[in-house]
């Protein structure tokens, strides 16, 4: 394609039936004379972390600097890479509740626990000799039985006062610390959310299971994900050409965007106050008014990252993790010696 | 240094490059990985150039994430002239990786100079994560 003008190489424009300018164009011998090739120094100086807001389960940060393969790379590793605990044995000693077996076992594979995995090894769970050790297995009990509640009044129809135990919450699965694990976990293995409904019983129904947990990956099995989702949105660009829009267009073409993406100064021209709020809806497109006297885009490579962890590590620890384990993979590669 | 050569035998003309396995001590050894490097990691696919200028590669167990940013940072080296990456089956955990440089270096030097540059862009996002997270410039309630 042909390079028409130079400072829009980095927006992919956005029109009303499709994108364009959408591959990143900055390898050698693209552009000729230019100097494209990888040079660390300049990747540092146009690299930019930015955080939004961080919490101990969600956190939005915008990575400006880098390319979408390695943004991309990123995501894909915090998703289904990051090693996490989850429940994965379940010997069920009794379960005389209305949940089958394997649906009760699945359940409680789903449930995220808060472990520091860099405390555990893996197991490797192919080979039968291998017998479960304190360095990577985690033992949890459940144990819920549910009975008649004496002192219930006559004529109440709620099921958490005529019986007891009636809802199986998370919270009752307890830690056995096994080995050395009372030392390495002082804190006991946590439950992130301990108000997880696993099972309903009524009276004489009872529930004893034993649990093994292990390290894994969101590769192998979902519930392996240290995070509910990773995603990241590129930054909207919004650019109104030509005269400025005024009176009720300007006011119709603020209507178009999202609240706060566009303000109207003293002068009652219509200007772009924030395009990071807007959500790319191209409402703006579908009006005729508009043909000409606005354009489009997002910043190529401008990535604002959104990281909702599950409670098993705090995101900014999931993406140093995802940082980190790019960097193992190419460290694995480097040591093979591919020469004659 | 032990380390065991795998030879091409009668298929192709003796000039192919050779493959070594990784040496085996400094996989047990300095490397903290939980498990063992399987020696098929990488290969060299045969009908690779003489010159070793033009090598396709296979490795197993990588997908898309490695791929395409391994494929990003080989083709920011001026003297590749081509570098593209495939998934023959989604089936098996293998991925196709084919470098052609100019004549200058050979594919496997462009391999390990792409690999040294994500690894340099690696360290850099850590490290600058890690100081904006301590810089504590954010809020600590989502909005």
């Amino acid at each position: 394609m042909v390079d028409f003008n130079p400072s829009q190489r980095n927006l992919v424009g956005i029109e009303h039936d499709r994108v364009t300018n959408v591959s990143s164009t900055d390898f050698p011998g693209y552009y000729p004379g230019e100097d494209h090739a990888w040079n660390l120094d300049k990747f540092k100086e146009n690299f930019k972390i930015q955080i939004s807001y961080l919490t101990d389960l969600s956190s939005s940060f915008d990575l400006v600097g880098v390319d979408a393969s390695i943004a991309n790379a990123f995501r894909r590793i915090m998703i289904a890479e990051v090693p996490t605990l989850a429940i994965e044995y379940v010997y069920i000693e009794n379960n005389t509740s209305i949940i089958q077996d394997e649906v009760l076992a699945h359940r409680l594979g789903l449930i995220p626990l808060k472990a520091n995995p860099d405390y555990l090894r893996w197991f490797k769970k192919d080979d039968p000799d291998i017998e479960p050790t304190d360095y990577d297995t985690v033992v949890l009990h459940l144990s819920a039985k549910c009975t008649t509640n004496p002192s219930a009044a006559p004529g109440t129809t709620d099921p958490k006062v005529l019986y007891n135990n009636a809802n199986v919450y998370a919270s009752a699965i307890q830690f056995e610390p096994q080995g050395r694990q009372a030392e390495w976990f002082p804190d006991g293995i946590t439950l992130a959310n301990p108000d997880i409904l696993i099972a309903k019983l009524r009276p004489g129904q009872e529930i004893d299971l034993t649990m093994h947990c292990i390290l894994g990956i969101g590769q192998d099995h979902a519930k392996f994900s240290p995070v509910a989702t990773a995603s990241y949105r590129l930054l909207p660009t919004i650019d109104i050409i030509g005269p400025p829009l005024t009176g009720d267009l300007a006011q119709k073409f603020k209507n178009c965007f999202p609240k706060g993406v566009i303000a109207i100064n003293s002068k009652g021209e219509a200007y772009v106050k924030d395009a990071r709020k807007d959500t790319v809806s191209r409402e703006v497109l579908r009006h005729p008014e508009f043909d000409g006297r606005v354009r489009l885009g997002r910043q190529r490579d401008n990535f604002i990252f959104t990281v909702e962890s599950t409670g098993a590590m705090t995101p900014d620890e999931i993406f140093i993790k995802s940082v980190q384990l790019l960097k193992k993979k190419c460290q694995i590669l480097r040591k093979f010696n591919l020469r004659a | 240094m032990p380390s065991a050569t795998n030879e091409n035998e009668g298929t192709g003309s003796p000039e192919v490059p050779q493959e070594e396995f990784v040496d085996q001590e400094m996989a047990d050894g300095e490397f903290e990985f939980d498990g063992e490097i399987d020696p098929n990691k990488i290969q060299i696919l045969p009908g690779a150039s003489e010159d070793g200028t033009a090598a396709s590669f296979r490795i197993l167990q990588e997908d898309h994430t490695l791929g395409n940013a391994l494929r990003y940072m080989i083709m920011k080296n001026p003297e590749v002239e081509f570098c593209g990456y495939s998934i023959p089956h989604p089936s098996e955990a293998a991925m196709n990786l084919r470098i052609q440089t100019y004549g200058e270096i050979t594919a496997i030097q462009a391999l390990e100079k792409g690999l040294d540059d994500l690894l340099d862009l690696c360290s850099h996002v850590e490290d600058e994560y890690r100081k904006a997270v301590e810089a504590g410039d954010y809020s600590t309630v989502e909005p």
